[in-house]
């Protein structure tokens, strides 16, 4: 608890009595100082900590973004201008399907991940028994380590000794490469993402349905609509602005994922690059070749069709809670 | 919302006054489902169950398994469990210096953003501060990678890279943010008035807030302070880069079952169990504070 007090010269003295005695003029003042500017007391120490460790950073990145930065940071480079921009953008090998695979790693994770949770949260909607242990069961998963997620599905995964392939046998479908396929690995790695973070679209949604009024669905239900009337027609409108802060949450972290996919496939997203999204790429940019004013242009480049597609989100928002 | 409600309203109004009029008993509510869909939802939820602990059961087994075991297919389920794995991992790689570690970079960032976080979430929902909220809720949005260049030029000419500051500061860089976002929501649903009775019972503000929010928000703040600890021990990229030897947490240590020829596939699902267990006891001990932390907000629209 003591840590969590503010710090001491922030503290007001007691109400009444000993601080006074002990400090009369000087103790007041202060006390009275720090209640009227208590405000900014208060936000200021994480304001300014976000902003050193964010703001100052991001000024850098935009600098090395317009120089030929590369080899060492500390090494002279040249201003110049927007020539990374004009290299990445024109660059059709690495930069282009690295754009292709973010955004179809997100879109299709979350369309997984909203519809299967939507269901998984209806399933467990009503009370029913053992609903404890299904909720432990949806907790695993979320709270698992992602790195260790993704050794333990690139054993499952294994082409040769996987269990995946092992179920597919004792149906008589051939073993498939999963991961280590070009045309197979970021579909793979969709899969894992969406096992792990279904359980947190779920949390969210039932969250929202509990909050629900019960009132609009009984009415529904005596005027006689079937449960699936019921659903497209009262919840699911009445839950749009959840589904979409659930999209908004997801969203943002499946685009900068990054974990799963070092884990499972290395530096450069494997050797043919099958699952490097623009965070991959970024990465691998700035500490595997050292090119940080491209990687910079890159991190630019992606931070504004991140900022772009939450905006969109949030108007969509907007409209819906209207 | 409004018109919906009073629709509803009129709908059961017509209602009661029907059955009042035609028939004395009121009408039998439907049950909630037939007996084809009790099944089916009986089945579904063992399939949900399943699909998200059979992997995990699977790194376990795989655990406890001799490489030629794990190889050999035959012996999926039936084999001879074997510790040597852990051992393995344990002694001969040292994985308790990881261990504590993760821990201790953990446990010292998710303790500096609450004393950080919890009066700037204060002062962000009591004076609305909508704008200066946003900026610390920036750094979710922000890839991590951007800031690492900067931050390991700082921090390698600071001669800080590859000791513990460098990993607490970057962890904080993620604890703040969430610690804030989630006890913004808490004291929105604090009532004002407590606080403002004990001030007309002569607190001062600040006062109030310590000695009436604070004592009132510790539930608060548990929830805020797992979840930031979960996140911060399950962290990869920062210490990836900014981890020295003597400093790798667990995460980053697991690649060491990983070489470019071979995998031990035993000690690296050893090494993965390992990491995984300390977090998933302390989920299941924690459950309802993480479950509320995690939709903090997230229903209000």
């Amino acid at each position: 608890m003591s840590v969590l007090t503010p710090p001491r010269s922030a503290q007001s003295g007691p109400p009444s009595g000993r601080g006074a005695r002990r400090a009369p003029g000087a103790r007041e003042n202060f006390s009275a100082w720090a209640n009227r500017h208590r405000k900014w007391l208060f936000a200021a120490p994480a304001m300014i900590f976000v902003g050193v460790l964010i703001v100052f950073p991001l000024a850098w990145t935009l600098y090395l973004s317009l120089t030929d930065s590369q080899g060492s940071v500390r090494a002279a480079s040249e201003f110049v201008g927007l020539q990374n921009y004009l290299t990445v953008l024109s660059d059709a090998e690495r930069f282009w399907p690295a754009v292709g695979r973010t955004l179809s790693f997100t879109g299709v994770a979350l369309v997984c991940e909203v519809v299967l949770g939507m269901c998984i949260a209806l399933l467990l909607w009503r009370p029913f028994r053992g609903e404890k242990w299904v909720r432990v069961a949806i907790l695993l998963p979320l709270v698992a380590t992602p790195v260790a997620v993704g050794m333990m599905w690139r054993l499952i995964f294994d082409p040769n000794i996987g269990f995946v392939n092992q179920l597919l046998g004792m149906v008589g479908i051939p073993p498939q490469p999963w991961l280590s396929g070009q045309d197979t690995a970021l579909g793979t790695t969709i899969f894992m993402d969406v096992w792990q973070w279904t359980p947190m679209v779920v949390l969210i949604l039932l969250a929202g349905l509990t909050s629900l009024s019960e009132e609009p669905d009984e009415a529904a239900r005596m005027d006689g609509a079937n449960a699936f009337q019921r659903f497209f027609f009262i919840t699911l409108p009445l839950m749009m602005p959840t589904v979409i802060v659930a999209i908004l949450l997801r969203g943002i972290d499946a685009l900068k994922t990054f974990d799963i996919l070092y884990a499972t496939k290395g530096k450069g997203g494997g050797s043919f690059h099958e699952v490097e999204t623009l965070n991959v790429y970024a990465y691998g940019l700035s500490f595997d070749y050292n090119q940080y004013g491209l990687s910079s242009a890159v991190l630019i480049l992606f931070f504004m069709i991140i900022i772009g597609s939450m905006w969109l989100l949030t108007m969509r928002k907007k409209a819906v809670s209207k | 919302m409004t018109v919906l409600t009073g629709n509803t309203e009129n709908t059961e109004d017509t209602e009661t006054a029907s059955t009042a009029r035609l028939a004395p008993a009121p009408r039998p509510r439907k049950p909630l489902g037939t007996r084809a869909y009790k099944v089916f939802r009986v089945a579904a939820l063992v399939a949900v169950v399943l699909f998200l602990v059979a992997p995990l059961f699977w790194m376990l087994l795989a655990s406890l398994k001799t490489n030629v075991d794990i190889y050999d297919t035959g012996k999926s389920l039936l084999f001879t469990p074997t510790f040597e794995n852990y051992a393995n991992v344990l002694q001969r790689n040292n994985y308790f210096v990881f261990i504590f570690n993760s821990f201790w970079v953990a446990f010292v960032s998710t303790a500096l953003s609450l004393v950080l976080g919890v009066p700037a979430a204060y002062a962000m929902s009591r004076f609305t501060m909508h704008r200066s909220a946003l900026v610390v809720l920036m750094a979710r949005v922000i890839p991590g990678v951007s800031l690492l260049v900067p931050w390991y030029y700082v921090f390698s000419n600071l001669k800080m890279v590859g000791g513990f500051e460098v990993l607490i500061l970057s962890h904080m860089f993620v604890s703040l943010p969430l610690i804030v976002y989630i006890m913004m929501s808490y004291f929105d649903s604090l009532p004002l008035e407590l606080e403002e009775s004990a001030q007309v019972d002569g607190l001062t503000p600040i006062g109030a807030f310590r000695r009436i929010t604070l004592p009132l928000s510790v539930a608060g703040m548990a929830t805020a302070g797992i979840l930031s600890f979960i996140f911060s021990w399950n962290n990869f990229m920062f210490a990836l880069v900014l981890s020295g030897s003597k400093t790798k947490t667990l995460p980053v240590a697991i690649f060491d079952f990983v070489s470019y020829a071979s995998i031990d596939w035993g000690g690296l699902m050893a090494a993965a169990t390992v990491v995984t267990i300390p977090i998933m006891i302390i989920a299941l001990f924690t459950q309802k504070y993480i479950v509320s932390g995690m939709t903090a907000g997230a229903t209000k629209g």
